[in-house]
Order: structure tokens, then C-alpha cells, then sequence
């Protein structure tokens, strides 16, 4: 088994923020992944999507099934992050405050992501957008 | 906790999952900060929030949580009510603070995740 998927993500679109996660989501639900590992999978995912609207100007997301593993990759056209070590922080953000009205920017993005997934990789540069790497184990339940 | 029992603690009003009054659910969480309802491991659960948009339904559904109570009189949008329709969600509203929602839910024998 092995499927690819593909989303475009808009920035600043908060209607349609999460619409990438409930696809990938049901397509999950429908071939039968176990649903603890269902809910890591979009938690990571719906984060990553949610800062893509909140910070970039637009992204892509990619997702890859494989028989053992999926795979994430969010890339950005972004402002990019200038020192991941701190933005890894809990607590810290530079969201704006029309995304904190939305309940999100509190600075547990990220540590989130980095919870729920086996493995997740972020590379930044400042003016050269933002990408997320993560993967989550199929037979793997530990958050 | 059945929802038609929720309803008539708080004098709350079921806006969708009419079919669902029998539905229980047992433990509560109450939030305004989405990030915060992302973290919770736990299914099944209220989720009492005064913040009415649609990412709360999106954080509901990436959460696993199929009842959300909206305190403060908050209004539900068409849009909202379309969405949590979608995904088979029960959403009630009421007038009471969260404070007063949690607290007579909790009187009630709601329990607290932790």
C-alpha cells in the first residue's frame, strides 16, 4: 500500500483552515488506520495546516501512505522562522492577534506536533519559507 | 451525562444532533484556547468553550470530540452548524458564564479529565 496526496493551502483563509486535515482524515478513517494513530496523524497535521494560514502566504501539504509509516511534508511561502530553538519553545509566537482570536498562537503548535509525531523535522530561513517533515509509525502508539 | 440532561442543567438549547439526546458523554473540558483542546488525549468528551467559530468545530473533529457547549450565549453561525451537521456533531448553546456552566455540570456529575 502505498497512496500520495497533495492539498494547497492558502494563507490567512481561516474558513477553509483544517479542510486539508478532515480530508486526510476521512481517507484514513475509510482504509481502516487504527484511530489512536488517526488522531496523531491530523493533530499533527491540522497544526502545521493551522500555521501555514496564520503565518505564510500560501503552502502546500503532501501525504504519503506508506505500509508502515505516513509521512508530512508541509512546505511554505512564508516569512520562515528565525530561531527555530525558541519557536520549538512552549509558549512562545509571533501570531498575529486576529489568530489568537481564532484560539490558536499560543506558542503549542509546534511542542505539539513534535508530541504526536515519531519523527519531525523543521527546516526555516527567514524569507525562504518554513517545511515540516513528519512521520508517524503505523504500529506505533506512543504519544 | 445524557445531552438532554446538560440541556436542562443550563437551560441550554440544542442547536444540531437532535437524534443524539440520548448520546452520554461523561467527562468535560473547558477552553477558549484551541491549541489547548489539541492536546487533550481523551475521546468522547464536552468541549465547554465561548469561542464560536469555525476552527472550533475543525479542533472538535481533529480532536475526537463529538458535543461542544457554547457558553455566553454564543451564536452559531450557519456556517458552524453546517459543518457539525457534516461530521454528525451535537452542539448545544447556553446563557451561563463557564464558570456556571462548569460548575453545574460538574454539581451534576460531569467529571473533569484530570
Amino acid at each position: 500500500m502505498a497512496m500520495s496526496f497533495e492539498y494547497k493551502v492558502t494563507g490567512g483563509d481561516f474558513t477553509r483552515a483544517g479542510y486539508a486535515s478532515s480530508q486526510v482524515k476521512k481517507m484514513l478513517k475509510q482504509l481502516g488506520v487504527d484511530n489512536t494513530v488517526i488522531k496523531r496523524v491530523v493533530v499533527c497535521l491540522y497544526e502545521a495546516e493551522v500555521n501555514i494560514v496564520a503565518h505564510a502566504w500560501d503552502g502546500i501539504i503532501s501525504v504519503d501512505l506508506n505500509t508502515d509509516s505516513i509521512f508530512l511534508k508541509l512546505t511554505d511561502n512564508g516569512p520562515g522562522i528565525a530561531n527555530i530553538d525558541q519557536a520549538m519553545q512552549k509558549g512562545y509566537s509571533t501570531a498575529s492577534p486576529q489568530v489568537r482570536e481564532m484560539g490558536f498562537g499560543a506558542g503549542m503548535g509546534l511542542p505539539n506536533i513534535s508530541a504526536n509525531a515519531d519523527r519531525f523535522v523543521i527546516n526555516s530561513e527567514p524569507g525562504a519559507g518554513t517545511t515540516l517533515e513528519i512521520t508517524i509509525n503505523l504500529n506505533s502508539n506512543a504519544v | 451525562m445524557k445531552v438532554e440532561e446538560i440541556c436542562s442543567v443550563l437551560n441550554g438549547e440544542l442547536v444540531c444532533g437532535c437524534d443524539k439526546n440520548n448520546h452520554e458523554v461523561n467527562y468535560a473540558f473547558a477552553s477558549d484556547l484551541m491549541s489547548d483542546v489539541l492536546t487533550i488525549n481523551c475521546n468522547n468528551l464536552l468541549l465547554i468553550t465561548g469561542l464560536a467559530n469555525l476552527q472550533t468545530i475543525r479542533t472538535a473533529e481533529m480532536s475526537d470530540i463529538n458535543c461542544i457547549l457554547f457558553v455566553r450565549n454564543k451564536s452559531v453561525t450557519p456556517e458552524m452548524k453546517n459543518l457539525a451537521e457534516e461530521l454528525g456533531m451535537t452542539l448545544i448553546t447556553c446563557p451561563s458564564t463557564m464558570f456556571r456552566a462548569s460548575g453545574e455540570l460538574y454539581r451534576a456529575g460531569m467529571k473533569p479529565l484530570f
